[in-house]
């Protein structure tokens, strides 16, 4: 359950980017498929951890970012669940998108 | 109301200070390694069978866990200078318990830094240490279908230990099975099948870390 974790660095990131009088009321996040995160458990824990936070009164929206391999010298994407290797190339698969862990927005009022 | 678009990694701390412990490996010619797997995969068992095989003198270890320093004494008792990490509740390491740990290490001498991550197959793969190198130890007792229940841990893994294979002839472990799934979570599976107790594939292991410090350091002397 390291979805706290990342909570508690959210709010230390919102807290870097905005000035100290804002009241941050919304804030929009990327997490990709293969980030390792789970999106159920990182709603939970911010509803338990905004509590006290510059984000108490903030509602957070998640992105999911579905993971897209694809073949680094043609390009082409691989097909989901196959080998994460190129069929034409035979180069093995990057991974284009897909391990977000991002803050993407934050919509705030300044006193 | 205003809207700022940020687009900042929420883990940046972590990757600044993953960063900062990596110049502090590559500079001292240390190859780290983030030994990751499941709890009971073997990861402690692997590192006393190196210590065994290789010269202990390069080798140093830290071992996470939630509770009690058993890993870290069982490294010493093998010959391994370690120190325990314990996390409390948290389910994994970072950069900055990795940090604050090497101060208390005596790095001189070491070739190559295991840090035993705690057992655990989906959290540790999320936060970087300032490793050279992701292992997972997956152990023939633990199912062929791992890597595809936690494709995140196995994506990032540079080699996966399949260990315990001295169990393979109680299990009917399906080894093609794993190989099958690894080969659809991660773009260039390469594997060691290790049992620890025997020291079969420990000389292939041994392989694979030697390539492998010696791939990076001979880079950085190219570029320096």
């Amino acid at each position: 359950m390291h979805e706290y974790s990342i909570i508690e660095s959210l709010v230390d990131s919102v807290a870097a980017a905005v000035p100290n009088n804002a009241t941050v009321h919304r804030i929009d996040v990327r997490i990709g498929e293969v980030a390792g995160v789970d999106c159920t458990l990182l709603a939970t824990a911010f509803e338990v951890f905004r509590a006290g936070t510059l984000c108490e009164r903030a509602s957070m929206t998640i992105e999911r970012i579905p993971a897209q391999w694809e073949c680094p010298r043609c390009k082409n994407p691989i097909a989901r669940g196959a080998f994460l290797r190129c069929a034409s190339c035979n180069e093995p698969a990057r991974l284009a998108a897909g391990d977000e862990i991002v803050l993407q927005r934050i919509e705030l009022e300044v006193d | 109301m205003c809207k700022i678009d940020v687009q900042t990694r929420i883990l940046a701390r972590n990757d600044d200070t993953a960063s900062h412990n990596r110049i502090h490996f590559l500079e001292r010619g240390i190859f780290t390694v983030n030994v990751m797997g499941s709890p009971g995969s073997g990861k402690t068992a692997v590192l006393e069978a190196t210590a065994r095989a290789f010269d202990r003198r390069a080798i140093a270890a830290l071992a996470g866990d939630l509770a009690t320093d058993n890993d870290a004494a069982r490294l010493q008792r093998a010959g391994i200078r370690s120190r325990a990490i314990t996390t409390g509740q948290a389910c994994h390491l970072d950069a900055e318990l990795v940090h604050h740990e090497l101060h208390h290490l005596d790095l001189s001498g070491v070739d190559y830094l295991f840090i035993e991550n705690v057992g655990n197959l989906v959290c540790p793969a999320v936060y970087d240490l300032g490793q050279s190198a992701n292992v997972v130890a997956l152990s023939v007792t633990e199912g062929e279908d791992k890597p595809l229940k936690y494709p995140t841990m196995f994506a990032k893994a540079d080699l996966v230990l399949i260990t315990k294979i001295d169990l393979l002839p109680y299990l009917g472990t399906d080894l093609d099975a794993i190989q099958d799934a690894l080969a659809r979570v991660m773009p260039n599976p390469q594997v060691v099948l290790l049992s620890a107790r025997e020291g079969y594939g420990i000389d292939s292991w041994l392989a694979w870390l030697t390539k492998s410090r010696d791939e990076i350091f001979s880079a950085a002397e190219v570029m320096a």
